[in-house]
């Protein structure tokens, strides 16, 4: 016999579940992520690796780890600073999923971490869509990107709580026109702050780690207009109509 | 491609629960604007993902829901387009309501179900396996 049946499912309601999991329970202890997203050879190693050391000199205790489809070499940069870091090898897939993260945390991420900078795969498409039970979610651009980049990726910037702009030693270089990127910022995601950075010259860094400590520390993170769909937050058990047998953990190994 | 695997598993695990199921037909999908997913390349990608599972052949249905936005200090409401225009076009205030446009959801399923069809399995068993 055929039928129809109603399911009224999310989509992303196993992911959103198992984030919200995962963020309970790394606030249980102490622990806040902050993820982060953008197009490869953006520069967010080269600019994780400037706040980790700027973690340690803090005492602030941090902790790293890197998605990447194959290769370990982020890892490596990263590990200089000192911080527990840990490479996740993807295999194809081009994004995190919170139950992915959880599982590699298990047993890794030490007890007394202040914060854990997730370096998503680079790439603006997929990842937006993951709620990775970030309590600070980052998307950044370099200078050299464009300054449509903000249009060209509306759900990235869009879910944004912080916006960073990179490599601004070379802007003049490639004429960056900030004021037009900024504007491109807002249209998608009115009242996000962007912070310009450069981590070779050392602009704005430490920016980066002030957000994440504020956030970690419970100051209420920008909420974007993308986020405040009624009924449909993306970051806060909106989707009302998940099974409650999806909450288990689950990881996808095909891209 | 992970948003159709998401839904295949969706509901390849509905049809476990309800434990006769032997094809399933169509898929019902509603996709928002600013839902971040590309409905061509989502459409390519279930089919890819219904391969060798009991969604095999399985019509992909999207109804897409197009983004719309209020201003919450003028109540101007408007079609905020691709990209999305997110601040509010009458007044340039940035307190704005999103009112639709971020949808990914599996609205319905049509399924076969072992009832009244001459299937000569057990009731009991299970209906992966059956379509492989």
């Amino acid at each position: 016999m055929c039928r129809v049946v109603d399911l009224r499912q999310a989509v992303l309601a196993k992911n959103d579940a198992s984030a919200d999991e995962l963020r309970a329970l790394l606030a249980d202890r102490g622990t806040a992520v902050v993820n982060l997203l953008s197009s490869p050879g953006s520069g967010k190693t080269a600019l994780l690796e400037r706040e980790l050391l700027r973690a340690r000199e803090r005492s602030v205790p941090v902790a790293a780890l890197s998605a990447d489809l194959a290769t370990e070499n982020d890892a490596a940069r990263l590990a200089r600073s000192g911080v527990p870091v840990k490479q996740v090898l993807t295999d194809g897939l081009c994004h995190l999923e919170a139950g992915m993260l959880a599982g590699h945390l298990d047993g890794w991420l030490p007890d007394d971490t202040r914060l854990l900078f997730v370096e998503n795969v680079g790439n603006l498409v997929c990842p937006a869509s993951y709620d990775l039970g970030e309590t600070l979610r980052v998307t950044l651009a370099s200078v050299t990107e464009g300054e449509d980049k903000p249009l060209k990726y509306p759900t990235a910037f869009g879910l944004a709580h912080l916006v960073v702009i990179t490599k601004t030693d070379i802007a003049e270089a490639v004429e960056f026109d900030e004021a037009a990127f900024r504007a491109n910022v807002e249209r998608v995601n009115p009242g996000v702050e962007v912070i310009l950075t450069s981590a070779r010259r050392g602009q704005g860094i430490g920016a980066l780690l002030d957000r994440a400590m504020a956030a970690a520390a419970g100051t209420p993170v920008h909420v974007p207009v993308m986020a405040r769909q009624h009924g449909h937050t993306h970051a806060g058990g909106g989707h009302t109509h998940a099974h409650p047998e999806v909450t288990g953990t689950m990881a996808h190994t095909h891209s | 491609m992970s948003v159709a695997l998401a839904v295949v598993d969706q509901v390849a695990e509905a049809a476990a629960r309800a434990g006769d199921v032997t094809a399933v037909r169509s898929v019902r999908l509603r996709v928002g604007e600013l839902a971040g997913v590309v409905p061509d390349a989502l459409a390519f990608s279930f089919e890819l993902a219904c391969a060798g599972t009991l969604l095999e052949g399985a019509e992909l249905v999207t109804e897409a829901v197009p983004g719309r936005a209020r201003c919450t200090p003028c109540a101007h409401e408007w079609a905020v387009g691709m990209p999305p225009q997110l601040t509010c076009p009458g007044c340039g205030g940035t307190r704005t309501e999103l009112l639709a446009g971020r949808e990914l959801q599996i609205v319905d399923v049509h399924w076969e179900d072992g009832h009244k069809h001459s299937t000569p399995h057990p009731p009991t068993r299970e209906p992966i396996s059956e379509e492989r």
